[in-house]
């Protein structure tokens, strides 16, 4: 097993597309190295990237926000400015296994990790992040829904890295939320999740809205049936009713050790309904 | 030894104090060495290959591609442990389990093991041997495997306890029954009946250090083992017989231990460790995966139990019954009937039946967890013992005060108690703050009675007095959780002098006699009674050494506050010898002074606790949340109280743990799903509460201090106390555990 450091991104992608056996990208580590220790994955080549200065940076242009591909979830929450435009996706980057944990994993390893339970992907997919992918044959920029297409796989081609997620600057009086099920306080993986981002307008009416669900299909499921009925209300019980009614009956999820099928669908509406009310409440202050 | 009634009203100086723990400084600066911080020079790595499959013969081993694989120094199977065992069934199980001999019976059951320079090189040639299986039915469910047509684990089972012997063999390998009295004429006399069916699910001890072990035999027969171990003579024994090897050659070194629950009271890893080290001449490192500890260690039973209580309109109970069904893995042994003997410990009963039946099934053999077999028989009596006071009419606390057992009960077990706590914590309990205060919203309360009967056994201690009057303690109970402090104590408070002049050790197998394992909440308990008589012992020789000193007869030299006192009209007036001064002459007066102590601790006194829960349910997802949590229990006298309320708080935490979220889902292949922490989900410091004590102490009539084992008893409450709380906070009886979201919202959507 070979281990490099390269300083530029164009040598990771180099060393990526060349590589000959199995080649894994290393920044934080927290699912490589447990998947290596586990055994299911013996890389012959790790490429850590947090040598690469681009990548360890939170950059603002005028109307966005980039995240570079190395930056470890407990830097977006020092962001006062991120924090302020996407308390959702931070909460949501905030909440991957412990403290420690969150000084080494960075939202784009738990989007390229693949796992419909994710936590920082439902709220990056509700508030329309992009991915930047660098490759042999040059950028792409793609919405994050698009990189993950199966548990444990992705979109990216042979040579392909993320660079860096893109969340747009925000018109007033918007606001996005993020929570998950699970059974402990912490240090746990969602049972299900949901994440909403609303933007309203002057009377506190939803303009814009965005319905993610995590855990509840192979990968994160956008629900648009879900975000029209958000549209042109302000957020009332019977919105809330009607919201979890379509969040519970889009969910395709499984059986398995963390919870049931049955479990899993109508903890997806209340969650649902928990956050469109937060989103809301954040929204309406700005 | 008997408790020396002079102690009830005795001001003690260093016992009940709270000092720093002698081992605390190098355990939080990482200094301490557990079971992987030991390496020798030219040590191997040593892995072990296990079964995917629940339950499959074993047709053919190949280890020819891994034995020439480049680095590998020995390979190992069930032909190089051959069977030593003599006929011992018991000793056979252990074998067969540390590494299977014809069927492999559970996912993660040992079938063989490598030696090689590195992990790296071992975890290859482990892929490189080819095992040969011929797959079998499986049966992981205890009442699936209870029944008649279910898939036989082992042919040569028949059921004892049974008369007349049964003509086919089954998977319920025993059945035992305690109680005295009428219970079906009581039942008919009730005027309230509960019968319910609980169900709780497999559980680990979950403790943080993996098994780890270092091993080195060498050519002339000789062995030494340094290992994490709760017992480090018991393992001495196992090995020594497992490997054909004599006890007084094998030197075990117990290491420090990061929680062992029972967990490491059996031999797992160390004599495959050993037969590598044996087979390749090198010293051989074996530590555990997490996976490996999961799929192959511990774990404790699953249990299906039916109660039936019946009680009259005053609130008296006339009968009490129960069956309880226990899963012990594989192989046999005697978990059911444990429970069948502490269900109803806590109360005086007329007429009272328990019968409990092992059940073999294909997951790992069953280990002791804490108060083995204890809680979940609690859980269930204590949750049929909450819906009758309820039926009744009572309060939840009154009802069982009316119904405590007493100083002079008869046991459902079979004893007569002495002086026991069971009523006191229930009085403690009911003018608890905790019990009077308000709850809100979705929130309920709920508590719980346990017992525990506790253990003594055989131990040896030799108290070493150096030329500076510092003293030396050498111990044979492993220290899990402060014993060295504690133990300490007892020597300075016995020889009159400061805790800090005393330095209590683990001595090796081979420093000291043998000593029985921490277990059985026995550590204080026993080696504290060992440590006073050689402290005893030792304050012989010391007046001995007085009175040559002095030139007068010993009978006039007495010992007071660490040190000789002359006494009598003659000699009043010498000035006493301290205990240091005796020491410094000790070279002439006839050489090192020091008291040894060989016993079997006798009359560990039985332990009863009552527990209060407070709990929040989210009613629309099942989510939990602790908010108050109180134990009450005797300690019979807490030698060092931090140490007493860390063993309350710990069985507690472990115990809502085990009510809430932690179990062992198995697939339909037969296959362990959640062999990790991630998964298996024991309370991280957020979940929980800070968990309130409140220690009593009802001495000890056999005990020279009234101690009483703390250890275990508190473990017994808490699922019941938990499981009474989300049912009085929901207004659903919750009959299976652990009671997570998923469960807690069927119920409360059934």
């Amino acid at each position: 097993m070979r281990y490099i450091r390269p300083s530029s991104l164009e040598d990771a992608v180099g060393l990526l597309a060349e590589a000959s056996g199995k080649a894994a990208i290393l920044a934080g580590g927290s699912d490589l190295l447990v998947r290596m220790k586990g055994g299911f994955i013996e890389p012959d080549l790790i490429i850590d990237i947090k040598a690469i200065d681009a990548l360890g940076r939170i950059t603002e242009s005028d109307d966005c926000f980039v995240i570079g591909a190395a930056v470890p979830c407990a830097v977006l929450g020092e962001n006062t400015a991120l924090r302020h435009a996407w308390p959702g996706v931070v909460e949501g980057a905030k909440l991957i296994g412990s403290k420690q944990v969150q000084g080494r994993c960075t939202i784009v390893g738990n989007l390229c990790n693949a796992s419909p339970a994710a936590d920082s992907v439902p709220a990056l997919v509700a508030a329309g992040a992009k991915a930047v992918i660098k490759g042999p044959a040059g950028s792409r920029t793609i919405a994050v829904e698009m990189v993950p297409v199966a548990p444990g796989k992705t979109s990216l081609a042979p040579g392909e890295i993320i660079e860096a997620i893109l969340l747009d600057k925000r018109p007033p009086h918007s606001g996005d939320a993020y929570q998950r099920f699970t059974p402990r306080t912490e240090m746990d993986i969602a049972v299900v999740s949901a994440a909403v981002n609303l933007t309203l307008d002057d009377q506190g009416v939803v303009e814009k809205a965005r319905v993610a669900l995590g855990a509840a299909a192979p990968t994160v499921l956008l629900v648009e049936e879900a975000a029209n009925i958000l549209i042109g209300s302000r957020v009332d019980d019977s919105t809330l009713e009607r919201l979890a009614e379509v969040c519970s009956g889009a969910c395709r999820p499984i059986d398995d050790k963390r919870g049931t099928v049955e479990f899993r669908k109508k903890v997806a509406g209340v969650l649902a309904k928990r956050v469109a009310l937060t989103a809301y409440q954040r929204a309406g202050q700005k | 030894m008997t408790f020396d009634p002079s102690h009830a009203a005795r001001s003690f100086s260093s016992v009940g104090t709270r000092p720093i723990r002698p081992d605390g400084v190098d355990k939080v600066t990482g200094r301490a060495r557990y079971g992987a911080d030991f390496n020798m020079p030219g040590q191997l790595i040593g892995r072990i290959l296990r079964s995917p499959h629940a339950h499959a013969v074993i047709r053919k081993i190949d280890t020819s591609k891994a034995e020439q694989f480049p680095g590998v120094k020995a390979v190992v199977t069930a032909a190089d442990l051959p069977d030593l065992t003599d006929g011992d069934t018991s000793m056979y199980d252990i074998l067969d389990n540390c590494m299977a001999r014809n069927k492999a019976l559970y996912d993660g059951h040992a079938v063989a093991a490598v030696a090689a320079i590195d992990a790296r090189t071992a975890k290859q040639a482990l892929k490189l041997i080819d095992v040969e299986y011929e797959l079998l039915p499986h049966v992981t469910d205890v009442d699936q495997a209870f029944a008649a047509d279910a898939p036989l684990i082992n042919e040569t089972i028949f059921t004892t306890g049974v008369d007349p012997k049964p003509d086919r063999a089954s998977n319920v390998s025993m059945r035992s029954q305690f109680g005295h009295g009428d219970v079906d004429a009581g039942m008919a006399e009730a005027d309230f009946v509960v019968a319910r069916t609980f169900k709780t699910e497999q559980t680990h001890q979950g403790y943080i250090e993996p098994h780890a072990c270092v091993a080195n035999v060498s050519s002339d027969g000789t062995a030494d083992l340094w290992v994490c171990t709760q017992g480090h003579f018991v393992y001495r024994q196992h090995c020594a017989q497992l490997l054909g090897l004599e006890a007084s050659r094998l030197r075990v070194t117990s290491s420090e231990i990061g929680g062992g629950f029972g967990g490491k009271t059996h031999v797992w890893a160390e004599p495959v460790a050993l037969a590598l080290s044996r087979k390749a001449g090198r010293p051989v490192k074996l530590v555990m995966t997490r996976d490996e500890v999961f799929r192959a260690t511990g774990p404790t039973s699953a249990t299906s139990i039916d109660v039936k209580i019946g009680a009259m309109k005053d609130g008296t109970i006339i009968a009490a019954d129960a069956t309880l069904r226990y899963s012990c893995g594989p192989y046999a042994g005697s978990w059911a009937e444990v429970g069948a003997m502490t269900a109803f410990a806590c109360y005086k009963l007329e007429n009272v039946r328990t019968v409990g039946y092992e059940v073999l099934v294909n997951r790992p053999k069953t280990a002791a967890y804490r108060a083995p077999s204890a809680p979940m028989a609690a859980f269930a009596v204590e949750s049929a013992i909450d819906e009758l006071a309820k039926k009744v009419g009572m309060d939840a606390v009154d009802f069982r005060i009316k119904n405590a057992a007493q100083e002079g009960t008869k046991a459902s077990y079979g004893p007569v108690y002495g002086p026991i706590g069971i009523g006191p914590t229930l009085e403690a309990v009911k003018n608890h703050p905790h019990m009077k205060a308000s709850l809100g919203k979705n929130q309920g309360r709920g508590m719980a009675c346990g017992f525990w009967f506790n253990f003594g056994g055989q131990t040896c201690t030799d108290l070493n007095i150096g030329m500076d009057g510092t003293v030396s303690l050498a111990v044979g109970t492993v220290d899990v959780g402060g014993s060295r402090a504690s133990l300490s104590l007892v020597a300075a408070e016995e020889l009159g002098i400061d805790y800090a002049q005393v330095r209590a050790v683990i001595a090796d197998t081979s420093s000291l006699g043998y000593n029985d394992m921490t277990d059985g909440s026995r550590g204080t308990f026993s080696s504290s009674m060992a440590t006073i008589s050689a402290a005893r012992n030792a304050i012989k020789i010391l007046r001995a050494r007085a009175a040559q000193m002095w030139d007068i007869p010993v009978e006039d030299v007495t010992w007071e506050k660490g040190h000789a006192v002359a006494k009598g009209e003659t000699h009043g007036n010498l000035p006493n010898l301290s205990l240091k001064e005796i020491a410094a002459a000790s070279g002439t007066t006839g050489g090192p002074i020091a008291g040894h102590s060989e016993i079997v601790a006798d009359g560990a006194g039985v332990s009863f606790a009552t527990h209060i829960c407070d709990i929040e349910v989210d009613p629309e997802t099942g989510a939990t949340k602790v908010l108050r949590y109180t134990v009450v229990q005797d300690a019979g006298k807490a030698v060092h109280p931090t140490y007493v309320e860390g063993q309350y708080q710990g069985g507690a935490a472990q115990g809502i743990g085990w009510a809430l979220n932690e179990e062992y889902i198995y697939g339909k292949d037969g296959r362990l799903q959640n062999a990790g922490f991630l998964d298996y989900r024991i309370p991280v410091c957020s979940d929980l509460p800070m968990i309130d004590t409140q220690i009593l102490e009802i001495p000890n009539p056999n005990h020279p201090y009234g101690v009483r084992g703390v250890g275990e008893t508190s473990i017994v409450p808490p699922l019941a106390a938990v499981a009474n709380a989300v049912s009085n906070a929901v207004g659903v009886r919750m009959q299976h555990i652990p009671m997570s979201p998923p469960r807690i919202l069927a119920a409360l959507e059934a």
